[in-house]
């Protein structure tokens, strides 16, 4: 037992050493760190503490105990519908663009250099814009002088205009499109960029192993050697799914008719801009954080198995 | 024997690669007119804001709409001073804050990325597995996530309405961080213990050494951080009409109603053009850039 505690105490001593030795490395990673801390590990942090306390930023938060979490998920119907669509757009915006991109950066792979270019430009250019909206406003427009709806009209498909941005019926799929318009992000240059990585040789070899198709070249080459990329797309896709909120907000406002596209972001910009309720607010990001980093652990074992790392 | 087979190899792979070449013409055509129709679909509102932004008043009204201008005019975009000259604060003041803030946010966030990641890529320190474990855990937490618990560190600090706020949370990304190790990371060996060799510091070998040979990281750590500073919704952050940014001023514009549509798409496409067009010329860097983004466990 003290032997135990002296190399312990040794291993300690050693690492201040070597500590000591590098700490121009400290030096040189600071002023990331700092603004790291503040920006972004001190808010994810703080949310856990804060959203056991009633705070409105004007005076201290108080402790409450549990009591934000139990109204929020027994007593507060509209987060209830907030978490439904939030599910529901990260279904869309997470799986769903996530198999896009991957079978758009194959496709595109296959293709001439400057296609290739132009390609990629068109699929990613929506995701670097925000303002664009005021186009789909204009397209989506409720009277009969919406785009869509003369088109659907003209074809003679609908008698009337559809409210598209109001009618909570067509409220969540609109935004769902939308948000899914603007889907293909850093993922998608990723996914892109490990096609164009892959060692031509392996396909050689792959040829004389008697793969047949380009599905099981697929399957049996390609993806495998990816891992890494894939991983990586998972976990921005991950977290932009879990937090749209900005597109809906600017296209059916916040909040929309009937809350039908209200998320958990939604939800928390509402309590936490609006009406200033820190602690409630604090309580329902923890609970978005906790949902995403269940959901990246679930990924990664869900392709770390398939990918082999 | 043996060399029959070997043959029948050769011929085999000339066979597959042929076919992966020419063999599926249909197949080539079919993906190209599908990837078409998705393309237009992805271009169309962008395209459409464009069209929009340069159509005289006579035009932007008439339906059904023309995707094509007859006589364009830059009319909109001369109105859109005039709007905003009408406002409280010049058009130009707002035009300023966004550049300036974003050029801030570039030149910050490309320092200490840069810094950073070297010390992570090439480095063994005590602590460097965990930092490496949180920023990958952290690529989830982007302001995206985190910026309604950030106003409250904003609030503390005392930075709420002022220029701090927009340049500050977008300096240090995980994102940004991550691509510049793991483009560090392929630097040989050699050159940094060479450079060692010959006396220079950490510093120096850094800004000397390792990001003169990653040059793609850094230009698509740029683009990414004019992405984010050009497009940063502020409007919980900032109060005074005179430290707003583009977006916002858009936002603004475009609520205001239908009889200034024109004005509205001159200010869409505005905020539009920039990041495109740093995209589009930097694209190939992008996408070396993107090829060493992978995670490994």
């Amino acid at each position: 037992m003290p032997k135990n505690k002296k190399s312990k105490n040794s291993k300690i001593s050693k690492t201040l050493k070597s500590m000591k030795k590098n700490c121009s490395c400290y030096l040189m990673l600071a002023p990331f760190m700092v603004f790291f801390l503040l920006f972004t590990v001190i808010p994810v942090v703080m949310s856990l503490p804060l959203g056991f306390t009633d705070f409105n930023m004007m005076q201290k938060p108080k402790f409450v105990g549990l009591s934000n979490f139990y109204t929020l998920f027994l007593n507060d119907k509209v987060f209830l519908v907030a978490v439904r669509n939030t599910l529901i757009f990260a279904i869309f915006t997470g799986p769903f663009s996530y198999i896009l991109s991957f079978l758009l950066a194959w496709l595109i792979n296959e293709m001439k250099p400057i296609l290739k270019t132009i390609f990629t430009f068109v699929f990613y250019a929506p995701s670097m814009t925000t303002s664009v909206y005021i186009t789909w406003q204009l397209i989506l427009s409720d009277d009969s002088y919406g785009y869509l709806n003369a088109v659907l009209m003209d074809l003679g498909i609908l008698n009337q205009p559809i409210k598209w941005l109001t009618d909570s019926n067509y409220i969540l799929p609109v935004v769902v499109v939308v948000q899914l318009w603007i889907s293909m992000g850093a993922g998608f240059l990723a996914i892109r960029a490990g096609f164009q990585n892959i060692d031509r040789s392996m396909y050689e070899a792959g040829a004389i192993e008697g793969i047949k198709n380009r599905w099981q070249e697929l399957f049996l080459i390609t993806i495998p050697s990816m891992g890494p990329q894939l991983l990586f797309a998972a976990v921005v896709q991950i977290s932009a799914s879990f937090t749209v909120g900005i597109v809906g907000q600017n296209l059916v406002g916040l909040p929309s008719t009937d809350y039908a596209a209200h998320t958990i972001m939604n939800h928390a910009t509402d309590y936490g801009n609006i009406r200033f309720e820190m602690g409630y607010a604090s309580a329902v990001c923890f609970v978005l954080f906790i949902a995403m980093l269940l959901a990246n652990k679930f990924i990664n074992k869900l392709l770390g198995k398939y990918v082999g790392n | 024997m043996k060399s029959h087979n070997k043959k029948s190899l050769e011929k085999n792979i000339k066979v597959k690669k042929k076919k992966r070449l020419n063999g599926s013409l249909g197949g080539d055509i079919c993906i190209f007119i599908f990837l078409t129709i998705l393309g237009l679909f992805m271009i169309f509102p962008l395209y459409y804001s464009v069209v929009q932004s340069l159509k005289p008043v006579e035009e932007l009204f008439v339906f059904p709409p023309k995707l094509y201008v007859l006589n364009p005019t830059l009319k909109n975009f001369s109105d859109m001073f005039k709007v905003a000259a009408s406002l409280w604060v010049p058009f130009s003041r707002y035009v300023f804050n966004s550049v300036f803030t974003t050029a801030a946010v570039c030149v910050c966030n490309v320092f200490v990325c840069c810094c950073g990641g070297f010390v992570l890529a090439k480095c063994k320190f005590p602590g460097n597995k965990f930092i490496n474990d949180i920023i990958v855990t952290a690529l989830l937490f982007s302001s995206s996530a985190t910026w309604i618990m950030q106003f409250l560190v904003m609030a503390k600090l005392g930075m709420i309405d002022k220029y701090w706020a927009l340049i500050l949370p977008n300096i240090s990304t995980a994102m940004g961080l991550f691509l510049m190790r793991q483009s560090m990371s392929t630097i040989h060996d050699s050159l940094v213990e060479a450079a060692k060799v010959d006396g220079a510091g950490l510093f120096r070998i850094c800004w000397q050494v390792a990001v003169p040979n990653s040059k793609p990281a850094v230009m698509t750590l740029i683009i990414f951080a004019f992405q984010g500073s050009w497009n940063f919704q502020a409007g919980a952050f900032i109060y005074s009409e005179e430290l707003k940014t583009l977006p916002t001023i858009v936002q603004q514009i475009s609520l205001s109603g239908i009889a200034r549509q024109g004005v509205t798409f001159a200010c869409s496409v505005l905020l539009l053009i920039p990041p495109l067009i740093v995209f589009l010329a930097a694209q190939s860097n992008v996408m070396e850039t993107m090829a060493n983004s992978g995670i490994k466990d």
